[in-house]
């Protein structure tokens, strides 16, 4: 399947909506090339897995911040991103291959993986947090601020006599969220 | 709940939901409450933060979803990772080949090394304590022969005894520690206690490198003798400490003292240890203990060119040769005793009651 800039441009657009159609298409484009990059470099299904959707998010994240002009066609794009992804994890693990085999044409990415691995850390923060908070409180929260779901509705799903209760006692879970995130982020940071 | 009050006007704030009477007074609470501010803006920070989060997580969602779906549709499949040992091979054929010529150089290195070092155990300047009896000593002690065979002997008829040496129990129940060489060549072997009384035995172990043999009594007159009075010793011995040892370099059992002296055997054999005492052909086999009853090692040889040099293997080999014996299961049941009963006691006492596991051994 070929794309020419246009269609690539509104794929983006898609992905920063959260559009489910754009993110099949990119699935069916660029998946299977990702597989083979990881396959033949030491990596199982799972790590295909894995980093394909750590780069999609990437996509997203940069999609979103409307900043982003595609200097590269999208797949040069997708492999490099992929490619840096795979080799910081193999890094990691320290199973470090000096070269990783396939194609060699890659645009530099740098500074995506770099604000992507920090907003991935923070977002760990987060989960970290929010698992810490306990019912019922995580389920409020979630409700609220990430289901966005009314106050009215949550009071009477949560069993509060009134959605000022259920307000009061957001708030109350808000401020320990707060409380344990940014302990954890200083935790992080020493 | 001043905290929880001005936590709702905020979000109330940024949603837009204030009358705009209420967000001019907001604003110039601000502006008149640096505190507050602080708080509009950190705030405001988090909850960004968490709506991002919120994004980041639902994107999460609809990736996961998307790919199982088309996992399922058969729009991309799970490859198989390639056989990785085979990917190895591939990757590190040189390293692995000069790796492998590497460690066959150096094996080959090593085990010309080991030939070339080894000693000879058996040299001419060491002499074996295994009792000959040739045919005129046999006639010089033709009395306490001829008494011996008084009794019941269970010697095969008409075989004088070859050779033999000194043995003794390490297990009540009949099985008991002697030399390799003592026992090697022999067509049966025979033991006797102190008291002359003769059993007939099977040899269930031998190693040739430790020098040990294993005999279990194997005779319908023999009777357990239960728990042993001394123990085997799995640790080292010092040097100089006082030794003693019993053995039957005549049809009587002889004591005799020393000291450990070294502590490694002929050419620094590391599986032996040397003594200072006086041992004589038949000694063989022989235990050495320690004051306290222990058994540390058994009579393999003498120096013939030096006077009272003697080697004996260290007990703890007897435990590596039990290992052994005990891969056949039924000698599952052998049971090293590891603590001496006669520790106090003085050297009479010790030995009175030591003397009934010490055997002579016979080759026929």
């Amino acid at each position: 399947m070929k794309t020419d800039s246009t269609d690539e441009k509104a794929l983006l657009k898609g992905l920063a909506i959260n559009d489910r159609k754009s993110v099949e298409t990119i699935y069916k484009l660029y998946y299977n090339m990702v597989q083979t990059l990881i396959i033949n470099n030491n990596g199982s299904a799972d790590d295909a897995r894995d980093i394909f959707q750590e780069t999609v998010i990437v996509l997203y994240e940069k999609a979103k911040s409307g900043s982003f002009e595609l200097t590269a066609q999208l797949k040069t794009y997708v492999y490099s991103v992929s490619r840096r992804l795979w080799l910081k994890k193999l890094q990691q693990q320290q199973k470090y291959l000096p070269n990783v085999a396939g194609l060699d044409e890659t645009v530099p990415v740098d500074e995506e993986i770099e604000s992507h691995g920090q907003r991935n850390s923070e977002f760990q923060m987060m989960e970290k947090a929010l698992l810490h908070l306990g019912e019922p409180c995580r389920s409020l929260i979630e409700a609220f601020y990430l289901q966005k779901r009314s106050m009215t509705e949550i009071a009477g799903h949560f069993g509060y006599t009134n959605a000022d209760n259920a307000k009061n006692q957001k708030y109350k879970c808000l401020m320990r969220l707060r409380k344990l995130f940014f302990a954890e982020f200083k935790n992080n940071d020493v | 709940m001043q905290d929880l009050q001005l936590l709702d006007a905020i979000e109330r704030f940024l949603r837009g939901e204030m009358s705009p009477e209420e967000m001019a007074s907001f604003e110039q609470l601000r502006k008149s409450n640096p505190e507050v501010d602080e708080k509009v803006v950190e705030h405001t920070m988090f909850l960004h933060q968490i709506d991002q989060f919120s994004e980041w997580k639902s994107f999460k969602g609809t990736l996961h979803d998307v790919h199982n779906q088309l996992l399922e549709s058969g729009d991309i499949t799970e490859e198989a990772p390639r056989a990785s040992v085979i990917q190895l091979w591939r990757k590190y054929k040189r390293v692995m080949a000069v790796a492998a010529s590497i460690a066959g150089i150096t094996t080959l290195l090593i085990a010309s090394m080991a030939t070339y070092y080894t000693q000879k155990k058996t040299a001419s300047d060491l002499q074996r304590l295994r009792g000959e009896y040739k045919s005129e000593i046999t006639k010089k002690t033709n009395e306490v022969i001829n008494k011996v065979q008084e009794r019941i002997t269970k010697a095969p008829e008409n075989t004088p005894v070859r050779f033999g040496g000194t043995g003794f129990l390490i297990d009540g129940k009949g099985y008991i520690a002697t030399d390799e060489h003592v026992v090697n060549g022999a067509s049966s072997v025979v033991v006797q206690n102190s008291k002359g009384q003769e059993f007939r035995t099977r040899i269930i172990y031998t190693n040739k490198e430790t020098d040990l043999a294993i005999l279990k009594i194997e005779d319908d007159d023999f009777r357990s003798v239960g728990p042993l009075p001394y123990g085997i010793r799995k640790s080292g011995t010092d040097l100089g400490e006082p030794l003693f040892i019993l053995g039957f370099p005549r049809e009587e059992i002889v004591y005799n003292e020393g000291y450990m002296s070294a502590k490694t055997g002929y050419n620094g054999d590391t599986l032996s240890f040397q003594l200072g005492v006086s041992a004589n052909p038949g000694n063989s086999g022989g235990p050495v203990f320690n004051k306290n009853g222990e058994v540390v090692g058994v009579i393999t040889a003498r120096q013939t060119q030096a006077v009272g040099v003697v080697f004996a293997v260290s007990s703890k080999n007897i435990f590596r040769s039990l290992e052994d014996v005990k891969k056949d299961t039924s000698f599952q049941n052998i049971r090293l005793t590891l603590y001496s009963s006669i520790k106090n006691l003085d050297r009479v006492q010790q030995i009175k009651k030591i003397e009934e596991g010490v055997f002579m051994v016979k080759c026929y």
